[in-house]
């Protein structure tokens, strides 16, 4: 209570990728700890996620991706992020993502991405030392 | 440019999300916007629906609000899950069900945590339904678990209660009999294609029927409705139920303004003084590092609790008198 801001982040999974353990490993360990996580569910637009991650007021939208369609997906929501004015919401990505796009999605504003084999911790600690409660 | 006031007002959805996360993490400055806002509040009707987690509310909601979305009324929704006690963190997924509405304008969604700590989740969800209100919902849903005196708090902020029970339920139903099952308007037993939807009905009935002296007089006596929520089935009937609930509440009362009734002020208004003065004292106990000392000198057996009380309280009712009388 009081003048303490709790951080929020929104936990998504963009497009028609249905592996959700890995999203749901993290919105865990997020929550231990101490952050609220709000989770979309499955096959959600980019479009779904920003209006929902405004709704909620978030300070970080992770976004997991196995399945391949990051390069539309990710920045896509950056997009959306921007012409809503709410750009001030980091955007981190999870999940397969081939060390060649890495880059290029950083240039496109995706703040981390967290491939296979990083511990939750370090996850964790990427976002308490990053995500600035607005 | 516009206070935060004027934009909720216009319906600014930042502007909405953004001050009920103030609220939620009691920011002094909300106090001055919900001043503001108060004269456009009391014309949403609010539904609280509760039960026992996994017995469908947010699908339930979901339905509910999918339904009151094609008569063109525009809704807003409160889905309230708990903290950790532990961690203080939460996982809030109740949105996962309603997700097909974020696309729709009609319809604002937010989670919120319980939080814990010093009762705050009643005066927060309340201030929340203000803004929603303000924002000019015709209906703001709050969906909560339903268990603890806050929750119980919360759901009595409800024109129309409704508590959502599923079958096999039977003891389960005794449980939770003395606490919010008091505050039901409309029972309904979801998944009710279950085994034992039939002897769930008659648990309840019996249960209500034991209490027919509170319904004497034409006062509302709860109906019991079977639903199974995520096929859409039974929703439309618990719409009318609603519907005629708020017709009796409008009979009886004149109006729907039972917040601004004298009972319900009078609760409001000590729960909100409780969390300001907790806030205002307790904060600054903690500040000044008054009350590690205190929880020091108790452990170290230097002082009983009851001294350190006095000690603790005492400058801060000074404290206050004297800044009252100085106005």
């Amino acid at each position: 209570m009081g003048k303490k801001r709790h951080i929020r982040v929104m936990v998504a999974k963009p497009g028609l990728d249905g592996h959700d353990r890995g999203a749901r490993i993290i919105a865990r360990a997020y929550r231990d700890a101490g952050f609220e996580v709000v989770y979309s569910g499955l096959h959600q637009t980019p479009e779904e996620i920003v209006e929902a991650a405004i709704q909620e007021d978030v300070d970080m939208i992770g976004l997991s991706s196995l399945a391949g369609a990051h390069n539309y997906l990710f920045p896509r929501t950056i997009e959306l992020l921007r012409e809503k004015g709410a750009d001030d919401i980091d955007v981190c990505g999870g999940g397969i993502i081939p060390d060649e796009d890495i880059l290029k999605l950083k240039e496109e504003g995706i703040k981390e991405i967290f491939t296979p084999g990083t511990s939750l911790d370090d996850i964790v600690s990427w976002v308490k030392a990053n995500v600035k409660t607005r | 440019m516009d206070s935060v006031a004027e934009k909720v007002i216009a319906g600014d959805i930042r502007a909405v999300a953004r001050l009920i996360r103030d609220i939620d993490d009691g920011m002094p400055e909300v106090r001055e916007t919900l001043k503001e806002l108060y004269p456009s509040t009391g014309h949403a009707y609010v539904l609280g629906i509760t039960g026992a987690p996994g017995v469908g509310k947010s699908t339930l909601v979901d339905q509910m609000v999918n339904h009151m979305r094609k008569n063109n009324k525009t809704v807003g929704v409160l889905a309230v899950d708990p903290t950790s006690p532990f961690s203080g963190g939460a996982i809030l997924g109740d949105r996962v069900r309603m997700q097909r509405h974020s696309m729709d304008e009609g319809v604002f969604i937010r989670s919120m945590a319980t939080r814990g700590h010093f009762g705050g989740l009643t005066q927060s969800t309340r201030s929340a339904i203000d803004v929603l209100d303000a924002m000019g919902k015709d209906y703001i849903i709050v969906e909560t678990v339903g268990v603890g005196q806050d929750e119980v708090d919360v759901v009595k902020s409800a024109h129309t209660t409704v508590i959502v029970v599923i079958p096999g339920m039977g003891d389960d139903i005794q449980a939770i009999k003395a606490g919010i099952l008091e505050t039901g308007d409309i029972f309904i037993i979801n998944k009710a294609d279950r085994e034992g939807a039939d002897k769930t009905m008659s648990d309840l009935r019996l249960m209500i029927d034991m209490d027919k002296k509170k319904y004497e007089g034409g006062k509302w006596k709860p109906p019991i409705l079977k639903a199974q929520a995520v096929f859409d089935k039974g929703v439309t009937e618990i719409l009318e139920e609603i519907e005629r609930h708020r017709q009796y509440l409008l009979k009886t009362s004149g109006d729907l303004q039972f917040r601004r009734k004298k009972n319900r002020v009078q609760e409001e208004l000590i729960d909100m003084l409780k969390k300001r003065l907790i806030e205002e004292v307790l904060e600054n106990l903690t500040e000044t590092g008054q009350f590690d000392q205190a929880v020091d000198s108790i452990v170290q057996g230097k002082i009983d609790p009851y001294s350190a009380c006095d000690d603790l309280v005492l400058p801060a009712i000074e404290f206050l008198t004297g800044e009252s009388g100085k106005g």
